[in-house]
């Protein structure tokens, strides 16, 4: 479980999160919501620890991360797993040298140990035959399931996903928020998906908060956001044009 | 001299102020072994770039100093470390003996052939062509001229390389799965450098006064045995020293300088082109500053 109590960010003065109160649940899949500026992505920057809130405080299972020293955010950084937006797969290395990175530089397993994790992790995002290939010569779609594959190979507590649906067609998006949602139950971990995605928002938003304007505008799950009487949310929501036309079906 | 050129402000905020004066230029002076009369010049130095300093130089320095601090920290794994260290000594060291034999035969080659061109006078002997090829190689020619040449080759794929990993989020992931990127990057490519820059500098002085000999026998300039008795004189071996002192200060410059720029960087692609052209520009900067000052306290 992660909570966030009163947290502000701002960049030159502009308040671009406003006393944020939210938790994010463990083994649900917490989907963050909001149109592009609404502070999204600053707000899983504070979690992960790449931006530093002005005010307020971060807790992972109780334990405060916002405040504490870099050596003791380390450890419970190496209890997360990240999905970036791009993947952020290394270059110089393969497809099983990506996977294996976490396991070499925070277990004693042996190589075969390792290899055998690295299998099991590809297997389980649906990726075989892959493991020599280099990043370059995958398609966008098996990046971010390779980056999946790397994120859970240490076995982590929680896992961030910021824009998993990005470039991706809706086929292959799917796979995606489904293998994201699979993932969460089957290892009961803290997941926060940071989307605009309304097919990722309606398929595995168990827990849904919705950003306006750096505020916490409404919080609910994938039934509630349907019937929402407030007009900022249905403005998100039913912005496209199919999703109009559902709505008067 | 006016009060303004003797006291310059070094760092100005509202709290705190720092002047550099006349004491300060006296002792940098006698550091770098500068003469009284010279010492202006210094203080010329300091009074054009006082205003850079105070707007740029300061927080670019202070920013490098941190992110030194962040890189020479204890590995986080050594296996990984030693794995690292091996990729950049073929990146940065084995893939530059290329460049560096090439540019040392001929520096050695025209040095030889301008020095024989040079001697008129039938009083100065001709192993002069062999002596002065050797000075030059060892204590210029290959620890600075080769570290500038690095720096372009190596300390462009450093800032290129850091900087890509920047911009695409890598070391951001580097960052959130608990490893420290500035020692895991930076660090590997430090130690690279400082280890192999020096064989690379001994194999350049080699390499550069046998490509005199080679010139001064196919030009039939200077006869073989005198050339090769003029490598022998007069040989001190400090020299040698002085050439790997400077080296390994260069090495430090170029893997470090260039490491800070591609990692600070901020913005896209074109930004990882200009880091990459700053890299070269400051690296090379820096190193014809260290020589001067090198070369004032190690052989003043």
């Amino acid at each position: 479980m992660i909570e966030v109590k009163n947290m502000s960010k701002s960049f030159n003065n502009k308040l671009v999160l406003n006393n944020i109160n939210t938790v994010f649940e463990k083994g649900k899949t917490n989907l963050i919501i909001g149109q592009s500026g609404s502070g999204k992505t600053v707000l899983m920057k504070c979690c992960i620890g790449l931006e530093m809130p002005e005010s307020g405080v971060i807790n992972f299972d109780n334990r405060p991360f916002s405040t504490i020293s870099e050596k003791k955010k380390t450890d419970i950084r190496k209890e997360m797993g990240v999905l970036f937006q791009g993947g952020a797969l290394f270059d110089s290395f393969n497809v099983e040298q990506n996977v294996m990175f976490p396991l070499n530089m925070f277990t004693n397993k042996t190589l075969e140990e390792k290899l055998e994790r690295v299998n099991f992790c590809l297997n389980r995002v649906n990726l075989e035959n892959v493991n020599k290939l280099f990043p370059s010569e995958i398609s966008g779609g098996m990046m971010k399931r390779v980056a999946i594959a790397r994120a859970i190979s240490n076995s982590p507590s929680y896992l961030f996903c910021d824009e998993p649906n990005s470039g991706l067609d809706p086929k292959t998006a799917e796979v995606i928020d489904a293998l994201i949602s699979e993932i969460t139950e089957e290892y009961d971990i803290t997941t926060v998906v940071n989307t605009h995605d309304m097919n990722s928002v309606l398929q595995i938003g168990q827990k849904i908060s919705f950003l306006y304007k750096g505020q916490l505008w409404w919080e609910g799950d994938k039934t509630s956001i349907l019937e929402t009487d407030n007009p900022e949310l249905q403005d998100f929501v039913f912005s496209t044009e199919l999703t109009r036309r559902l709505k008067k079906k | 001299m006016n009060k303004r050129s003797i006291s310059t402000p070094l760092n100005v905020t509202k709290k705190t102020s720092f002047y550099l004066n006349k004491t300060h230029f006296k002792i940098f002076g006698q550091f770098i072994k500068l003469s009284p009369d010279h010492q202006h010049l210094i203080q010329l130095f300091v009074l054009l770039s006082s205003k850079l300093q105070r707007t740029f130089m300061l927080k670019l320095l202070g920013e490098y100093l941190i992110l030194m601090f962040e890189t020479f920290k204890r590995p986080d794994k050594y296996s990984v470390f030693r794995r690292q260290l091996m990729i950049e000594f073929i990146g940065l060291g084995v893939d530059s003996i290329g460049i560096v034999a090439i540019i040392s035969v001929f520096s050695g080659a025209i040095v030889a052939i301008q020095t024989a061109y040079n001697i008129d006078s039938p009083l100065i002997p001709l192993t002069m062509v062999g002596f002065t090829t050797r000075q030059m190689m060892v204590l210029e020619f290959s620890p600075t001229i080769i570290s500038l040449i690095l720096a372009g080759k190596a300390g462009s794929r450093i800032a290129s390389e850091i900087g890509t990993m920047r911009v695409t989020q890598q070391i951001d992931a580097l960052r959130v799965m608990g490893v420290n990127p500035a020692n895991y990057l930076i660090l590997p490519k430090i130690t690279a450098s400082m280890l192999f820059n020096p064989l690379l500098i001994i194999f350049s002085i080699g390499l550069g006064i046998s490509g005199g000999w080679f010139a001064c026998v196919i030009t039939n300039l200077v006869a073989s045995a005198d050339y090769i008795e003029g490598i022998q004189g007069w040989f001190e071996p400090f020299t040698i020293t002085y050439a790997i002192i400077k080296t390994l200060v260069f090495a430090l410059i170029i893997s470090s300088v260039s490491g800070f720029l591609g990692y600070t960087l901020e913005g896209g692609s074109v930004e990882v082109g200009k880091a990459s052209t700053k890299a070269v520009v400051y690296s090379s900067i820096i190193i014809i500053f260290f020589d001067l000052i090198l070369t004032q306290m190690l052989l003043v």
